[in-house]
């Protein structure tokens, strides 16, 4: 018996794990949140201080694999954003990224009644990668002399934005090491304010950097996106898969338990 | 000439972006910004190098009948197919390319990535093993932070469970350390130990009590913040100074593999 415990046919486990995942969203269980992690509650008080209509920058940088965890990131920051009046400027350093974006705003900004090129401004996908942040720490609108064949100078939303200076916080949304190139140039060499949320699995490469200062904030995977949403007061897609997460978590650990018992029961002694 | 021009060229770029940044003078920002306008025109022309290189592997794959070679013509005929598209018609909201990106890459993208969590799943059954002292500290270590990232961690504190867990983890101690201390002590001493050890759990249930206050989530904070910390700083040094030492080589030509050959 203890021996089959080391040896469950793996398709029982995907079956587990299907069900802990697809059950919680089809009956829109919830579960109760319980602590907000001490980074998040930075990041969201860094941009409930900005004064009314402060530009803040946010990089779509992930694509649609990494949707589940890092968009109800950025739909919740957006809507903390517009809540707080503040100018909203998007950028993609991922191709990817620009349709998702471009969904985020145009979901939110009805709630709010804002304007496009007023309001909000989603600046696109240049390639490039780090030479665009660095480009951009000299001059924005050096980098996007245009959007949609739109010039960018005259547009109320970019109006006395020359860099990184003029921009309240910098946040990049990454399912890659972008934030890398963030940190390196945004934050060290042109001294903007920079925070992150990533994917939970990159997390931890980002923990020394909240420490030294150069993260502002921080959103650690889908657990960031509902500590976030909880903070905002709206609950949404990030706490809804939080139950799915967490069941989920424990069948994960449950197996884990159960291969040990089976691994140290039929151990015979030396 | 082919060797020494790139390699002055490079010399000259390096040292300048190296000098202009702790040099903030109004000259080094106004060249700065042209070479920025510069690497970025280069760095579009590998989009260049990009396409035509999935083109000739997956033309030749297909050309010679390769295992799998059906899974190229689909990764040929979808990106003509996208390109076509998008260049007929545009991007735009609404427009086909949009509709095929949101209703076909978008799941497909998605369904890939969630695979994942099944074989991370399986993966973690299979491997998390007591074997030795290391492997149970990464296990205990894996359960906490996956217990703590969700709430569900912080409802098991909240409710007392606390001892429960404890209680699970201190019979896997006593069943590891029991053949080792009956081949030592005999038999009757080892159950005794036994014995005596399970009753640390019940112990731990009295403390759990006031322990209802430090949520799971908290140690899990502590993980990341510390040890993992500790850990991933001496990484980032190791790298930091590897492409100093590697950026350095490069500037002054002693590295030459980027220029062709060897």
């Amino acid at each position: 018996m203890f021996e089959r415990l080391q040896h469950i046919d793996r398709r029982y486990i995907f079956i587990a794990i299907a069900l802990a995942v697809i059950v919680p969203f089809l009956t829109g269980l919830q579960l109760p949140n319980g602590a907000v992690s001490p980074p998040t509650k930075d990041l969201y008080d860094l941009i409930d201080k900005l004064p009314a209509r402060t530009p803040i920058m946010i990089a779509f940088d992930y694509g649609p694999a990494s949707m589940p965890e890092l968009q109800p990131m950025a739909v919740a920051l957006v809507r903390h954003a517009f809540k707080k009046n503040l100018r909203i400027l998007t950028v993609c350093l991922n191709v990817q990224g620009v349709p998702l974006a471009e969904d985020t705003l145009a979901k939110v900004a009805p709630e709010f009644s804002k304007v496009e090129d007023v309001d909000y401004l989603n600046l696109g996908f240049k390639s490039g990668g780090a030479s665009v942040i660095t480009g951009m720490g000299v001059d924005i609108q050096h980098v996007y002399r245009t959007v949609n064949e739109k010039p960018t100078a005259p547009m109320p939303v970019m109006a006395g934005i020359r860099n990184y200076q003029q921009i309240g916080c910098i946040i990049d949304l990454a399912s890659s090491s972008t934030v890398d190139a963030w940190i390196q140039f945004a934050v060290e060499q042109f001294h903007g304010k920079l925070a992150a949320g990533v994917t939970a699995v990159m997390a931890v490469d980002y923990y020394p950097f909240l420490q030294t200062g150069q993260l502002s904030g921080f959103m650690n995977g889908l657990k960031g996106a509902a500590d976030y949403e909880v903070l905002l007061g709206k609950r949404d897609k990030g706490v809804l898969g939080m139950a799915s997460q967490s069941i989920a978590h424990a069948l994960i650990v449950l197996f884990v338990v159960l291969g040990n018992i089976g691994y140290l029961m039929s151990r015979k002694p030396r | 000439m082919r060797v020494h021009v790139p390699i002055a060229i490079c010399f000259l770029a390096g040292l300048f972006m190296l000098v202009q940044f702790f040099v903030p003078h109004h000259l080094g920002v106004v060249y700065y910004e042209e070479l920025q306008a510069w690497t970025r025109i280069v760095i579009a022309f590998t989009m260049v190098l990009g396409i035509s290189s999935l083109i000739r592997t997956h033309w030749e794959k297909i050309r010679r009948r390769r295992q799998d070679w059906g899974y190229s013509v689909v990764t040929l005929v979808s990106f003509i197919a996208m390109v076509t598209i998008g260049a007929a018609r545009g991007s735009e909201k609404g427009s086909p390319f949009m509709w095929a990106f949101d209703s076909v890459f978008n799941p497909l993208d998605a369904t890939m990535f969630s695979l994942l969590a099944f074989f991370m799943a399986s993966a973690a059954y299979r491997t998390f093993r007591a074997r030795t002292p290391e492997a149970t500290v990464l296990l205990l270590t894996a359960v906490i932070v996956m217990l703590g990232r969700v709430p569900l961690g912080d409802m098991m504190v909240q409710h007392g469970a606390y001892g429960i867990w404890a209680g699970l983890l201190f019979l896997c101690i006593a069943w590891a350390a029991f053949p080792w201390c009956a081949a030592r002590f005999g038999r009757g001493t080892a159950w005794a130990l036994g014995v005596a050890l399970m009753l640390v759990p019940v112990a731990l249930l009295v403390v759990s009590a006031h322990l209802r206050g430090m949520p799971i989530s908290g140690a899990t904070e502590w993980i990341m913040n510390t040890p993992a910390v500790g850990a991933k700083r001496g990484i980032l040094f190791g790298v930091a100074l590897g492409s100093i030492a590697t950026s350095l080589r490069i500037i002054f030509g002693i590295e030459r593999s980027h220029l062709g050959g060897h």
